[in-house]
């Protein structure tokens, strides 16, 4: 068994995200433990981080859709020392990076892995991570497979 | 399509590096000024010539930094730019220099990059944003803010460790080769006095044995932060032929910005610099195998391997093994930041990109002493912001 991170935790680390009037869908939708991303039909793919207009086409016409939220790991890393100072007790950290089923990657850190279990490529699920005194809900990722 | 090549560097200045403890303190103002000075007095030319300037900014001063410039330095300029590239800056300034000069815009252009972050302090100093935050932007509205930071993913070290292990899923990691381009490059800063670590050996078995950091990147694969600063001076072709030294002729350039988080990068392993090296080969008409010194921006040794691979000198995913079978000293068959790197002669803050600059036009010049590449006609330059996400190549070619 490998050793468990910091991170692994259920609170939330700060600073904490602030919804704007472009992405509030978003974390509407992670405080429902649903992950809503914008797809452009004319695109004919799913966009994200939220925006006003479509990248590369910039067509306005970007909607709404409900995604499954799972993925892929694209990459990630185990950070033994702090990346920055509000995560100097969180070490070691497992900022990573998934790429969605639908397509679009989502930077995230990943909680419920040993530093050593961890491998590019593997099957990752949403794990919905609410702040109690904020409301805001994070989107971290667990591996797939139960260990 | 591109330069002539007729806009050269006829002056180069860069401060040795040091520790911020003995450093003494000085507003980037000032920074420049000195700068300005040596770097005019290196080519041997009045700074009354220079009628352009690009600046990366003004800490004093947020806003209007080529005027303020101006009027501090007295130069008044008929082409002001300020460039936000990160490490990219310096390289994509040289060749907006050129650029200005063919245009026949200006005869003279300052390119300084002040690297002290060491400044005098007001009596009653105002609350100070916090530092941390790097590269990223904590501004309400700004994407890094919303989506990258709440997951600590901010700074440097670790999304630079994610380039490295996506790298490793897709065609394996050598911490050997990784560690050799540290020990090569500090072997020729041990040649070169200005470097930080010029009296400081390093074997592979040191960069091993350093802590890790974000995994796989170890404290011995990432740059050590100086203090210093760069310029150079950029003129055409009538007073490049007043000038003291040989001057270095800016044949080719390329830019290319893909992103700024590498969450959204294409793909994460195939670098901007592969587009940017291609231009800028192509319009000056080099092959790879002209090319007699390379100074790669080198924040991270991945960084150093992964520029090899994009910019054509090795194919893709070969970098590891061609690493171990070249040698990267001034020495040998592929010298490679022959004046330590930032590695070895450490990063000295927005500075650090002109130190590939100044490496290249000092070994073009015939100046690198202990250092210097037998017959250096050919420069191969990089810059690289971000997290790999905006690249700048140039190539320097002596007349």
């Amino acid at each position: 068994m490998g050793e468990m991170g910091a991170a692994a935790g259920s609170t939330v680390s700060k600073p904490l995200p602030e919804p704007t009037p472009v992405s509030r869908p978003f974390w509407d939708g992670l405080s429902e433990h649903r992950i809503l991303v914008q797809y452009s039909p004319s695109l004919g793919r799913y966009v994200f981080y939220p925006r006003t207009l479509a990248p590369g086409t910039l067509a306005d016409d970007l909607e709404w859709r409900e995604i499954s939220g799972r993925g892929r790991l694209y990459t990630y890393t185990v950070a033994e020392r702090p990346t920055a100072p509000p995560w100097a007790d969180a070490v070691p950290q497992f900022p990573a990076v998934v790429e969605w089923d639908e397509g679009p990657r989502v930077s995230t850190e990943l909680v419920d892995v040993p530093s050593s279990g961890i491998t590019v490529g593997m099957r990752v699920v949403p794990v919905f991570d609410t702040d109690e005194a904020s409301g805001i809900t994070l989107l971290r990722y667990r591996p797939e497979q139960a260990r | 399509m591109g330069l002539k090549g007729e806009a050269a560097i006829v002056g180069i200045a860069e401060l040795p590096a040091r520790r911020a403890k003995s450093t003494p303190p000085a507003f980037t103002l000032d920074q420049y000024a000195r700068l300005a000075a040596l770097v005019t007095a290196d080519a041997g030319l009045d700074p009354r010539a220079v009628t352009g300037l690009i600046t990366h900014g003004v800490r004093e001063s947020a806003m209007f930094a080529p005027a303020t410039l101006a009027e501090y330095l007295g130069l008044p300029l008929d082409f002001g730019e300020r460039v936000d590239l990160g490490g990219a800056t310096s390289a994509g300034m040289v060749w907006r220099a050129a650029a200005a000069i063919e245009l026949g815009i200006c005869d003279a252009v300052l390119a300084v990059v002040p690297g002290s972050s060491v400044l005098p302090v007001p009596e009653h100093a105002p609350a100070r944003t916090p530092g941390w935050y790097g590269a990223s932007s904590g501004e309400f509205g700004s994407p890094q803010a919303e989506f990258e930071i709440p997951y600590g993913n901010v700074g440097q070290n670790a999304p630079y460790a994610q380039i490295a292990n996506r790298y490793a899923a897709e065609f394996g990691y050598d911490p050997l080769a990784t560690a050799k381009i540290a020990v090569d490059q500090r072997t020729n800063a041990q040649a070169h006095p200005g470097a930080i670590f010029h009296d400081t050996p390093l074997t592979v078995e040191d960069v091993l044995a350093s802590p890790v950091i974000a995994d796989p990147i170890r404290k011995l694969d990432i740059v050590m932060p100086v203090q210093g600063g760069a310029a150079v001076l950029v003129a055409g072709k009538r007073l490049a032929a007043k000038a003291r030294h040989r001057p270095v002729w800016i044949t080719g350039f390329g830019e290319h910005i893909a992103f700024k988080t590498p969450t959204y990068a294409e793909d994460l392993v195939r670098t901007p610099i592969a587009r940017a090296a291609g231009t800028a080969f192509g319009m000056a008409g080099v092959s790879r195998e002209d090319v007699d010194v390379a100074s790669i921006y080198d924040c991270y040794t991945i960084t150093v391997l992964m520029s090899l691979e994009d910019a054509g000198f090795c194919p893709k995913g070969t970098g590891m093994n061609w690493v171990r079978e070249h040698d990267l000293t001034f020495r040998g068959d592929f010298p490679l930041n022959t004046a330590g790197g930032q590695l070895s002669f450490g990063q000295a803050g927005m500075a650090g990109g002109m130190h590939h600059v100044a490496d290249g036009a000092r070994q073009v010049m015939g100046r690198a002493g202990q250092a210097q590449v037998a017959d250096c006609d050919t420069a191969f330059v990089t810059g690289n912001g971000g997290i790999m996400s905006e690249q700048v190549a140039l190539l320097l070619q002596g007349g």
